[in-house]
């Protein structure tokens, strides 16, 4: 089971510049099923061992792929987004750090009603431990098991499932759903889909100043979900008005602090840790038997 | 980045929107020659910083004649500003905005910003123009209308004419309010803003709709296709360590405690701030040296840590998930030697090439703490920035 991916996923990449060359051959090697390579003009070379083609709907057509990872550059980035909504994929996962706010803004709001559930951008993508690496993410950390990790942050997820790991915690599926102020996909999207996951025994949650996206998944928690979370919020110590590395994470208008997202959780039932260090602990505490 | 209100209402003004005339100004006697050039019985002197609340810091001031803008001028110009947003340093004021004096009969506010919760572009109205609107948000929330306009559909004439009935406004002042809004809503898509204030949005004595303050901030991601906003970046505004870290493709913000920090990642970057200031210490600043960190971006990135005279220790903390640990730590071992670092130093490598890397530093000879995990690191450098004072 899992979400979003698994042994079956039939992937393709969008930009196969040295960064998504180089993650492309470390997720075959992870044994990821990529069946072929999107870059314009260069249809019909073959990459990395992976077939290249013009289009999404041209390596669509000829392999049957039902997602795609994007590592397209910024400038570019939001149109193959698009472009992977239009040729049907049920899933795009953009890596992509750096696109315009604006430009998310309309591509988001494009693709909406496409069918295709889209990940990020500013996100180190998805990994479904043991069957399937979509992403940046350093997949020999994880190991497959009953609880979901999902963050708004790349190297913030990867100290959430080192330490499930290294307490013999093992994970179902793990995610960064992006830095950005717009993403395809919120907290509250990807909690749905734990929650009804049955492999899924529990979700750990990593969010950050900046937005309200925590706020929103509280009450998704508090209304709609059984298993237990654990969360922690960065930023706890974030000036006010300044950008914290993500484009996403400001808190701007008297709004977004961390303080009000621990809040809004631990009333929903959350157990909200107070240090990064604390996460798998808390997990190990709250999981039945 | 933001831009200054002269050069914000430059922008308007191409596309359209009333804004009051007026020149920029460094000296009391170019105010006293644009004042009667401006030729209006009232002219107001704006300090022109990036910060808000100018008015009630003694920055912006209403001159009777054109002696007085002069006067004012005198006192404004060379003047160190604080304001609820400089924080208590202020701001050194370089630059005066002349401006002709408006007829005010109403003031009202108006914002357009990128709303995260809809994803669509949130317009933002009030009557309680001139007032500090975070105030009012929280005091007084009924007073204050969002309307979402679809990004891909643009703003729509019913839009234009709830907001301006929102706001009192008679039907021949809302056509005005509409081409002004549709003068905005254009400005802010064309040139990627991420936030457009006018506060106040003044209706004169004739029911013209007048832009009086503006501020603009914009996507820096969006800067590469608009250079000619990208030329409107004041230095002189910018702390100039952020402006170092842009240059090598670090993210840094400077802070006031005494552990200096170098993280790979943003969301890890801020957890540790969060995990210092848990254990009882103060961090001086966030600092990510991002995915591909290598040996010269470690190197800037020391030497940015260490250009702040609070730092006490350095605390390095990599998860080397894409990252090899080991180049980092050839990296710090690098910038050890080249600074003569003297102040302590703890590392926490975990990830790729982590046993290479500690083993790297082990050799290096050099005074290194070496961390086990995140909660390790946090102690020791707390521990060791308190042995420090």
């Amino acid at each position: 089971m899992a979400i979003l991916c698994d042994k079956n996923t039939k992937l393709i990449v969008q930009g196969l510049g040295k960064v998504g060359q180089l993650h492309m051959g470390l997720s075959l090697d992870y044994g990821t099923q990529i069946v072929g390579g999107v870059a314009p003009g260069k249809g019909g070379q073959e990459i990395g061992g992976v077939p290249v083609f013009d289009t999404v709907a041209d390596a669509v057509k000829a392999t049957g792929a039902d997602a795609s990872v994007i590592f397209v550059p910024p400038p570019f980035a939001a149109d193959a987004v698009m472009e992977a909504a239009e040729a049907g994929l049920g899933l795009g996962v953009c890596i992509t750090e750096g696109i315009p706010a604006l430009d998310m803004a309309r591509a988001k709001d494009a693709i909406r009603g496409s069918g295709m559930r889209l990940v990020g951008p500013n996100c180190p993508g998805v990994v479904t431990p043991n069957q399937c690496r979509i992403g940046i993410m350093p997949a020999q950390i994880t190991m497959p098991g009953s609880i979901g990790v999902l963050s708004r942050s790349g190297t913030l997820t990867y100290e959430a499932i080192d330490q499930l790991s290294r307490k013999g915690i093992g994970q179902s599926t793990c995610l960064g759903i992006g830095g950005d102020p717009v993403v395809g996909s919120t907290f509250t999207d990807i909690l749905a889909l734990f929650e009804a996951d049955p492999e899924t025994k529990g979700v750990v949650m990593i969010g950050e100043i900046g937005g309200s996206a925590e706020e929103e998944a509280a009450d998704f928690i508090k209304t709609k979900m059984s298993k237990p979370v654990v969360a922690f919020i960065a930023g706890q110590k974030a000036p006010k008005g300044k950008r914290m590395g993500h484009a996403g994470a400001i808190i701007a208008g008297g709004k977004g602090a961390a303080s009000d997202k621990m809040e809004a959780l631990q009333r929903a039932g959350v157990v909200v840790t107070e240090s990064p260090a604390d996460m798998g602990e808390a997990m190990a505490e709250v999981l039945p038997g | 980045m933001n831009i200054h209100e002269y050069q914000a209402k430059e922008v308007l003004r191409s596309f359209g929107v009333p804004v009051p005339a007026g020149k920029l100004c460094t000296s009391p006697t170019e105010a006293e020659s644009i004042a009667k050039e401006l030729g209006t019985p009232i002219t107001v002197v704006k300090a022109q910083i990036h910060a808000g609340g100018r008015g009630k810091g003694g920055g912006v001031k209403i001159a009777k004649s054109p002696a007085e803008a002069a006067t004012y001028a005198e006192q404004i110009l060379g003047m160190t500003l604080v304001t609820h947003q400089t924080g208590p340093e202020g701001k050194l004021v370089q630059k005066c905005y002349i401006e002709a004096g408006v007829d005010i009969a109403n003031e009202l506010y108006l914002a357009i910003l990128l709303d995260r919760a809809s994803e669509k572009i949130g317009i933002i109205a009030s009557t309680e123009g001139g007032m500090d609107i975070e105030k009012v948000a929280a005091e007084t929330p009924e007073k204050i209308l969002t309307e979402l306009v679809d990004p891909n559909l643009g703003i729509q004439s019913y839009q234009c004419r709830k907001i301006g009935f929102a706001l009192g406004l008679d039907i021949g002042q809302i056509r005005k309010l509409e081409k002004t809004l549709r003068g905005l809503y254009q400005a802010f898509m064309e040139k990627d803003a991420s936030l457009m204030e006018i506060n106040p949005l003044v209706v004169t004595g004739d029911g013209d709709i007048i832009a009086a303050d503006c501020k603009i901030n914009f996507d820096d991601s969006a800067l590469y296709r608009h250079p000619d906003i990208a030329a409107l970046r004041d230095p002189t505004e910018e702390d100039p360590r952020e402006q170092e870290a842009h240059g090598h493709d670090l993210s840094y913000v400077g802070l006031d405690g005494n552990i200096g920090c170098m993280v790979n990642g943003a969301g890890l970057a801020m957890a540790t701030l969060d995990i210092i200031a848990l254990y009882g210490g103060m961090p001086a600043n966030f600092l990510d040296v991002g995915g591909t960190a290598d040996k010269d971006r470690v190197v800037a990135a020391f030497k940015l840590i260490l250009r702040d005279p609070g730092v006490k220790v350095i605390l390095v903390n990599i998860f080397g998930g894409i990252v090899l640990c080991d180049l980092i730590a050839e990296g710090v071992v690098a910038a050890a030697r080249e600074m003569k670092l003297s102040i302590p130093l703890v590392v926490r490598l975990q990830g790729n090439n982590a046993d290479i890397g500690k083993k790297i530093l082990k050799e290096s000879g050099l005074n290194i703490t070496a961390a086990d995990g995140l909660r390790d690191a946090a102690e020791k450098a707390v521990a060791a920035a308190k042995e420090a004072n």
